[in-house]
């Protein structure tokens, strides 16, 4: 089933050319509205007209995490306040967080993309859908809420934090579909089978995003709970979930090519390549009204295959993601910069001792165990002190991170401390598809 | 009496206690109390040495951080009820005692390592009832 067939199964030419006109109006509008953007662009010696298409969008100047940071919280907002209806908001590199405000339209188109994914999932209005993302300023709880809502489904909205709770109501009563994170729903998964629940659930569908995942997650997830499971991809700074889904036929995640234009580029050189070649996803919003974002860098490196698709969409399909150019992590869909929990170490003392965080998913679950080296300074006769500052720390990094890591105190040099920048990460999850 | 005593970190893992004994070895030195408290990821390996500077500074020489810290040793001869006397005064005067361990003496008496809340105090005590050797 498709829910918008008239743009979601547009000839090549039309979505070319309606993207042209989107991307001309848009480029207008930052000009005009956003000085950090103008600025921008006259650094480039870019006026508006030298946009008159597509084809120009290499011209346009990026914005990245930093520039976020450098606007933070409104400077590149395009429409006074009075016309903002929401913020929502990610975990950004350094302390501020990465913000992202929407107008009532915004909301509306946000809510149309969503819908899309869903329909292409198989929900339909007779579906009743429980909302396992959390609800906040993490765009997944809401963006899918509303999708689900414009298509006429039940919503239940459980959030996350109580698993009991969202199984004895899936089982009593007969959801049919859920949204939440591949990992949790291999969670629901074995709880469901260990209280012997797996025959008496409705389930027919997932819509799992927010975290990478691979295909041999999702004939698990598919094979234990007998549904079928789809990929859904956002991000904060471009709407939250809905910017792009996979179809019945797994050939990639349609990408609504009428609100995003997407572009891939040499992450290293910046140069715009093939998009049919891996390199770096990079996002151009083209009907944004709050905080359009021209050429918006998303670190997650993929390919994008323009080809018709069996289902009948015309849309491109982003690739499975092969990783990320920069050191983000996911971690029970939380983003992670090992720079955050550095930031968090140094408030504890004045100076960071050497760490290491590493992260595994045991039983479905994330893992994050931060390894901090006992300095002299920390170094105490009683147990009870480095206890004490065992507990310090992990205060200071879920009040930092949002996530409890398991704390373990080692040895001074215990760490690699390799030369130049130490690597702080080791991940041993299986995330991307070799 | 102040003694000193040498605190080391070490993970809970296969061997590490025993590294930290070859070093002392290799630098002669006497080991005549010792004590490990541990927790799940790591322990404190607390030890009374004959030379305890020199037994820093050849540990750190080998990579291993350790720490001076005071404790009171104190003699208990071999009969029953010594030991109970020393706590008990220290228990009257209501000083919370830290840990508390089992060293060698001089002579033939056994004799204990403490360390307590209140060193100083803790001493001044022992020795207003001739419990200091």
């Amino acid at each position: 089933m498709i829910w918008n067939e008239a743009k979601e199964c547009m000839s090549r030419d039309e979505i070319e050319s309606l993207q042209s006109a989107r991307l001309v109006k848009a480029v207008n509008r930052v000009y005009h509205n956003v000085e950090y953007y103008r600025k921008k662009m006259q650094a480039k010696g870019l006026e508006p007209g030298d946009i008159r298409g597509i084809e120009d969008l290499h011209k346009l100047p990026f914005t990245t995490y930093e520039d976020l940071n450098a606007t933070y919280p409104f400077g590149l907002a395009a429409v006074p306040k009075s016309e903002l209806v929401r913020l929502q908001a990610s975990s950004g590199t350094t302390g501020k967080p990465k913000i992202a405000v929407y107008t009532r339209r915004d909301i509306d188109i946000w809510s149309e993309c969503a819908a899309r994914c869903m329909t292409m999932a198989g929900i339909t209005r007779d579906d009743i859908i429980q909302v396992g993302y959390g609800y906040g300023l993490f765009t997944g709880g809401l963006g899918a809420h509303y999708g689900a809502e414009h298509i006429g489904a039940l919503v239940v909205p459980m959030s996350t934090g109580n698993t009991q709770k969202l199984v004895t109501m899936m089982v009593d009563c007969e959801v049919t579909a859920i949204a939440c994170t591949p990992s949790y729903l291999l969670h629901v998964a074995e709880t469901l089978r260990d209280q012997g629940l797996l025959d008496k659930i409705k389930l027919k569908v997932a819509l799992c995003g927010a975290e990478p995942w691979t295909d041999n997650m999702r004939s698990q997830m598919e094979e234990l709970l007998n549904i079928k499971a789809f990929d859904i991809y956002g991000l904060t700074e471009i709407c939250g979930p809905g910017v792009a889904t996979d179809c019945e036929y797994h050939k990639g995640l349609h990408i609504w090519e009428d609100h995003f234009l997407p572009e891939i580029i040499d992450p290293v050189t910046g140069e715009q390549i093939d998009s049919s070649e891996y390199g770096e996803l990079v996002i151009t919003t083209l009907t944004k009204e709050g905080m359009p974002l021209l050429r918006y860098r998303t670190k997650d490196l993929t390919s994008i295959d323009k080809t018709p698709c069996e289902c009948g969409r015309t849309m491109a399909r982003i690739q499975r993601f092969k990783g990320r150019s920069d050191d983000m992590l996911i971690i029970r869909g939380v983003n992670v910069f090992p720079s955050q929990v550095e930031a968090a170490l140094l408030t504890i003392d004045g100076t960071t001792p050497h760490y290491m965080m590493v992260v595994d998913r045991k039983d479905n679950e994330d893992t994050l165990e931060v390894q901090v080296e006992v300095e002299e300074r920390f170094f105490s006769d009683e147990i009870k002190e480095l206890e004490a500052l065992s507990n310090k720390i992990k205060a200071t990094l879920k009040t930092a991170i949002g996530l409890n890591a398991k704390i373990k105190l080692v040895e001074p040099n215990g760490l690699v401390h390799s030369e130049g920048k130490t690597k702080h990460v080791t991940d041993n999850r299986k995330l991307y598809e070799k | 009496m102040l003694a000193k005593q040498v605190t080391v970190f070490i993970e809970n893992r296969e061997g590490r206690l025993c590294e930290v004994l070859e070093i002392l070895k290799e630098n002669d030195i006497n080991v005549v109390g010792a004590s490990i408290a541990d927790t799940s990821d790591f322990g404190l390996f607390r030890m009374i040495v004959n030379e305890p500077q020199k037994a820093c500074d050849a540990l750190k020489a080998g990579g291993i951080m350790s720490k001076l810290t005071d404790i009171i040793s104190v003699v208990v001869p071999h009969k029953a009820g010594s030991l109970e006397k020393v706590l008990k005064v220290i228990n009257e005067a209501g000083i919370n005692i830290e840990y508390m361990y089992g060293m060698s003496s001089q002579n033939s008496d056994a004799a204990i390592a403490i360390k307590t809340e209140d060193l100083e105090a803790t001493q001044a005590l022992l020795e207003k009832h001739k419990l200091t050797e």
